[in-house]
């Protein structure tokens, strides 16, 4: 990374003048904290204590005899709150506080970075208000509920497309006209430096786990980590720390119904350059740059934008990223639920599928660890609506 | 001199700078509102180009978005309106648009086919100083204004830097907020306006929440040299949907009103 935020040529800070104090202010404060070790130290605490970390490198016995490999799961489906979401909005709740902000806004799309954000708000005494998509509302609805007995005020968001891009630009609007005192807790490696870098680093801890406990449980690295994308927070959080190994990082995208049909989430596979919610990076968009609507059956992945560290990562093939369909990711969902009885989020389930897809890509003795985002009870009764549970 | 430079001169009235979106509520009732508004006493016109996600702006401008978008407006399009506005008109044209827009088609080649078309000044209102340098030479290359907005919050130092790249004018950003009318000119504005004029002779224009007369004239007597207005122009256009010959009247006269009473507050 380069000056102002900069991966490769992605990255930057695209954003009103009102907002650039703001991110001169969070800029230095983060730098401050990084380096702080009671900042350090009192994260860590949350993170064991509170938490719930680290967090299990799950052997699974019976999807891996069913698929010819040896399949091994990163249960960030067991952080309190039921995501990878809380790792991230501990570390810049703590900062916030630091900086002496009053208010968290955050935005949301699944419902899980806005209950991991509910979660930080309660814990720590600070109100929370969450911009979610009306659409997202509907199909989410457990999540509003947690997020509101938490203490949590959850605003429908019901401009544009109603979905997670919508809520992102609501969540700007109500950081432009308080910016003196509010903290805006962005929920993946999306947004303008240097959000993408803080979210990046307090997501790595993933990565740097299961790399410590795949060493220690088969002496060795991993021939595949394997992650879901959206922004790219869990995908970035468990890669970074493999990056300079020799290990095949691949992250799956939304195809939605397909690709070829243009209902799809599958930024990095179908989109190009582009400048969204302050940051050049992959977009879906027209030939005139207006931004695409997007379709995935998983909430948390349906955005036409990604991080920009991805976005450096898909140019230098460093990163494989792929694509699966709504189809699959029901088979997958199921499939983790039946053989191992662990039911996946429907974002996660999209790094089961693309495994279940490639099996004979993978000899028996491959190692491939997926990252399990998240738990997918918050998914059951849209599922099961769908009549996908048989 | 440009045609900005002019509308600025020495010893010329302060500027009523209105603002409408390309396209809206489709091209060729845009084309009837930029004459009701130059008819009334538009210094300069703001043409903002629309975008599918416009995080700077409130309600009123979102609406107008998309339903210029719905009526199929591209940057093509927009070229059009302003050769057709330059047919009949030399007031000062300035595109306010976001910085994908430009991205989209190149920026070397849209502020070359915004030179060709007429345009004299180019705001990207996502685009901060510290992104500019690539915009800020296109715009050199074909003679157009790069304006910059100053917020409240911006700092003395970025203050100084963003007025050495500036051209035109200052956009002033006079509340903490997206665009739309507001009650009342906060102190802050104020504030801001005797802050910037510390670092540059710019002109200084601002917007953001101000509508009426009242507003107006508070503004030039703290010393700004010109108002711009676009939420209320915007409403009033979403007002009379139907009914384009109101339309034009009731723009023309709140410009008119606009602008006889800047001109009564001015000191000079």
């Amino acid at each position: 990374m380069t000056r102002r935020g900069r991966y490769g040529k992605y990255g930057g800070q695209y954003v009103s003048e009102t907002l650039m104090g703001a991110l001169i202010d969070l800029e230095s404060a983060y730098a401050q904290a990084a380096t702080d070790p009671e900042f350090a130290r009192v994260l860590a605490g949350y993170q064991a204590e509170y938490a719930g970390r680290e967090t299990p490198l799950t052997f699974c016995p019976n999807a891996s005899d069913k698929l010819g490999c040896k399949i091994y799961l990163k249960r960030e489906d067991l952080v309190h709150g039921g995501s990878h979401k809380l790792n991230n909005t501990l570390g810049q709740a703590l900062l916030a506080k630091q900086m002496g902000k009053k208010r968290l806004i955050a935005e949301t799309g699944a419902g899980q970075h806005g209950v991991a954000t509910a979660i930080v708000g309660a814990a720590l005494g600070m109100p929370v208000d969450v911009y979610m998509g009306e659409v997202d509302t509907q199909r989410q609805a457990l999540n509003v509920f947690r997020m509101e007995l938490m203490g949590a005020r959850v605003i429908p968001v019901r401009s544009g497309t109603r979905t997670l891009k919508d809520a992102i630009n609501e969540a700007l609007r109500d950081w432009v006209a308080n910016v003196r005192d509010t903290y805006y807790l962005i929920g993946s490696v999306v947004g303008p430096h240097p959000y993408p870098l803080i979210v990046r680093n307090f997501q790595s801890i993933i990565g740097r786990e299961a790399r410590e406990q795949i060493m220690r449980k088969e002496g060795r690295l991993p021939d595949a980590v394997v992650a879901c994308v959206g922004g790219g927070s869990n995908a970035i959080g468990i890669f970074y720390p493999f990056l300079a190994d020799d290990v095949e990082l691949i992250g799956v995208e939304a195809g939605g119904e397909g690709i070829e049909t243009g209902r799809h989430s599958a930024t990095l596979c179908a989109g190009d350059a582009g400048v969204l919610h302050g940051t050049l990076s992959y977009l879906l968009q027209d030939e005139h740059g207006q931004v695409l609507p997007t379709h995935s059956i998983s909430a948390g992945l349906d955005y036409p934008g990604v991080g920009p560290e991805h976005a450096m990562l898909r140019d230098s093939r460093r990163v494989t990223y792929a694509a699966v369909n709504d189809p699959e990711v029901l088979d997958a969902f199921r499939f983790l639920s039946k053989t191992e009885g662990i039911i996946p989020a429907l974002e996660s389930a999209h790094a089961v599928a693309y495994v279940m897809e490639n099996a004979e890509r993978f000899d028996k003795d491959d190692i491939v660890i997926i990252n399990l985002s998240g738990r997918g009870d918050k998914d059951v009764s849209e599922v099961a609506a769908m009549k996908g549970l048989s | 001199m440009g045609r900005i430079e002019k509308v600025f001169a020495e010893g010329k009235n302060p500027a009523f700078i209105g603002f409408t979106v390309a396209g809206d509520p489709d091209k060729t009732t845009c084309i009837r509102i930029a004459r009701a508004l130059i008819a009334g006493g538009t210094d300069i016109l703001e043409l903002g180009i629309p975008f599918s996600d416009p995080v700077a702006d409130g309600p009123a401008i979102q609406k107008a978005d998309e339903r210029a978008l719905g009526a199929g407006t591209t940057p093509s399009s927009v070229f059009e309106i302003v050769r057709e506005i330059r047919k009949e008109s030399d007031v000062p044209i300035v595109f306010l648009t976001y910085y994908n827009i430009v991205y989209r088609r190149g920026i070397d080649r849209f502020y070359r086919e915004a030179h060709d078309a007429g345009v004299d000044g180019i705001l990207i209102a996502d685009m901060p100083v510290e992104e500019s340098g690539e915009a800020c030479n296109a715009a050199q290359r074909y003679c157009i204004d790069p304006v910059f907005l100053i917020s409240q919050t911006t700092s003395d130092t970025r203050i100084g830097t963003i007025a050495a790249e500036a051209r035109g004018y200052l956009y002033l950003v006079a509340v903490l907020g997206v665009t739309g009318v507001r009650n009342q000119v906060s102190e802050g504005a104020i504030d801001l306006l005797e802050r910037v004029r510390r670092h540059t002779s710019l002109p200084l224009a601002i917007g953001f929440g101000i509508s009426t007369p009242l507003q107006a004239q508070t503004c030039i007597r703290a010393g700004a040299d010109g108002i711009i207005v676009g939420s209320a122009l915007v409403e009033i256009v979403e007002r009379n949907l139907n009914n384009p010959a109101a339309m034009e009247q009731e723009l023309k006269d709140y410009v008119s009103a606009m602008k006889n009473a800047i001109v009564m507050s001015h000191p000079v």
